[in-house]
């Protein structure tokens, strides 16, 4: 399973950058564990069902009401970069 | 010595006026300038606000404040980097967050506070909750008060290092695969990982959302049982919080434990399971035993699959959780000449390398084509541990095994090796893959060097009573939890 595991692919898609020394240390680690977590390939799961959650809740619910909530100033408190009462960011659209 | 105190003897102290709120927590910061140099357990604290916080409750009592109502009037309580304390650093122990101010008061931050605490100080832990040794904190390795050449665990290590080097009266921490139960142990304190749902999260920087849970590191197991009794209940923030009434867990600290049954599970006392550690459990078992406990043999075959199911589910949750992260609405910002170059820029210098490692891993197992292989099939296992505890919990109250394979190891010996430092957590992991509640307490000591042992005891879901109990008991019966750590003055 974890022949064709591509450190650079899946960084990418993490949204990660590496450096190449990273890409290669990380690449020989995560071999090792994915190698390891193989190990579930031994049992036979075929009539198990999954568990996402160990209690979980159904259709939890709260009356629609209109209760306080962060106030705009305490959003923006911690932004990188902010202005005219909102986040900036790089432009996306062409 | 105010601060060597549990939260028992500072309530009674307080509540009889012979301590000031302030006293106490002016004895914790003494404490702090004294040892913390050595022990590493703070990444910082906030001395003016815990001192504003303690004279208000001593106004507060002044005018007729009371313990009845407010259980921890004048005690003060420290906090892992991963809650969030309105006004105060927020950083996961991560260059990422660095600058973060926390906007909102967790849940349990609410709690406390509510009951009287003074709520102080940014504890240590590996980045993002993600290790069993502080080493991955992008500042500093926090040291075992026993032996500084060593490691306090993880990944709440500076919440157990603040308790047994006596700077606090008592922590919270969180516990995702043993980030509670692991440190207390290697230090010699008490921690309990409540029931999943038990206590919110709302508040706490979440790692993997359906195993994270928030709880207690004490002195002893009666503050074990006050502390939760506060931070527990329903909450409306979190939606995974579980609609249950808090029992009085100081109420089930009866001592008497004649006719519980206490399951050993033949699958932990396995290979690679120090011999000290074996005979302090052995010990404990006979103990428990000569107290009137019956010990009843229990089977959880699937133990030998619950590493590798938790590093593909928490991974999986954290590769999903961590997004958030991206330098828009906070943390730090690199820039790129592009959006996915901003968001890859700011995580590739953001994040240190076991988050990096962690994040690449779950997200390679919710990948397309390998969903199947890795993260459908780790929830199917899952479901096998969990009904591996079910059938156990029909025969027995609870469970008890060693909290970790060793006691604590030294600074480096396992930083190099992810998988050995993974399989360090192996006792411990179930726990929270099945939802149950969980305990460590000390057993007993190593020889030479002299290292706390933890005991562990698996608690069926809202079993915390049973399990406090059972703790209490046996603590006061066996008094380990008086050995003091060299720092403890």
């Amino acid at each position: 399973m974890s022949a064709d595991f591509n450190v650079h692919y899946v960084a990418n898609l993490a949204r990660i950058a590496l450096t190449p020394e990273e890409e290669a240390k990380l690449g020989t680690q995560l071999g090792g564990v994915l190698q390891y977590i193989e190990k579930l390939g031994e049992l036979d799961v075929k009539a198990v069902e999954p568990t996402a959650h160990s209690f979980p809740l159904v259709n939890v619910l709260r009356a629609d009401e209109v209760r306080p909530s962060l106030p705009h100033e305490d959003a923006l408190r911690n932004a990188p970069s902010k202005g005219g009462g909102l986040f900036l960011v790089p432009k996306i659209v062409e | 010595m105010l601060n060597r105190l549990t939260i028992s003897e500072v309530t009674a102290k307080v509540s009889r006026r012979e301590a000031s709120a302030r006293e106490v927590t002016q004895a914790c910061l003494d404490q702090i300038q004294r040892v913390d140099g050595q022990v590493k357990a703070f990444l910082s604290y906030d001395s003016a606000d815990a001192l504003a916080q303690a004279a208000a409750i001593d106004a507060a009592i002044a005018n007729g404040a009371n313990h009845t109502d407010k259980p921890l009037l004048g005690v003060p309580i420290a906090m892992k980097d991963v809650l969030s304390v309105k006004g105060q650093p927020l950083g996961c122990a991560s260059k990422i967050l660095e600058g973060f101010t926390s906007v909102y008061d967790a849940t349990v931050v609410e709690k406390l506070k509510a009951a009287g605490a003074i709520v102080f100080g940014r504890l240590n832990m590996d980045e993002f909750a993600m290790g069993s040794s502080t080493e991955n904190s992008a500042y500093f390795t926090t040291r075992n008060p026993w032996d500084t050449s060593r490691i306090p665990g993880g990944s709440s290590g500076g919440s157990a290092a603040s308790v047994s080097a006596d700077e606090c009266i008592a922590s919270l921490g969180s516990d995702t695969g043993g980030s509670i139960r692991q440190p207390a142990a290697l230090c010699g304190c008490v921690g309990l990982k409540p029931t999943y749902g038990r206590v919110s999260r709302y508040g706490l920087v979440a790692f993997a959302s359906s195993l994270d849970q928030i709880g207690p590191f004490t002195k002893d197991v009666r503050d074990a049982a006050t502390l939760l009794e506060v931070i527990s209940g329903h909450d409306l923030r979190d939606s995974t919080s579980i609609p249950q009434p808090v029992p009085h867990y100081r109420g089930a600290l009866t001592g008497n434990i004649k006719g519980l049954k206490i399951g050993l599970a033949k699958e932990y006392m396995v290979g690679g399971l120090d011999p000290e550690v074996k005979a302090s459990v052995d010990a404990a078992v006979k103990q428990l035993e000569s107290m009137g406990a019956e010990i009843v043999e229990v089977s959880l075959p699937h133990t030998e699959y619950a590493v590798a199911t938790y590093y593909i589910v928490a991974t999986a949750e954290a590769s999903a959780n961590l997004a958030r992260f991206d330098g828009i609405r906070y943390s730090k910002r690199v820039d790129g000449g592009n959006p996915a170059e901003l968001y890859k820029n700011t995580r590739g210098a953001g994040f240190g390398p076991e988050v990096k490692r962690r994040i690449i891993l779950g997200t390679y197992v919710l990948s397309s084509g390998y969903y199947d292989a890795f993260y459908l099939r780790a929830q199917k296992v899952r479901t096998l541990i969990r009904q591996d505890f079910d059938k156990a919990f029909e025969k027995v109250d609870v469970i008890v095994t060693p909290t970790t394979p060793t006691a604590a190891f030294r600074a480096g010996e396992k930083s190099a090796d992810p998988l050995q430092m993974y399989l360090s957590d192996i006792f411990t992991i179930s726990c929270n893959l099945a939802g149950n509640c969980g305990l460590s307490l000390p057993c007993g000591f190593t020889k030479e060097p002299k290292l706390p042992i933890g005991l562990q005891m698996l608690g069926k879901p809202f079993g915390e009573e049973t399990l406090l109990r059972i703790a209490h008991a046996y603590e006061q019966a066996t008094g380990w939890h008086q050995e003091k750590s060299p720092f403890s003055k």
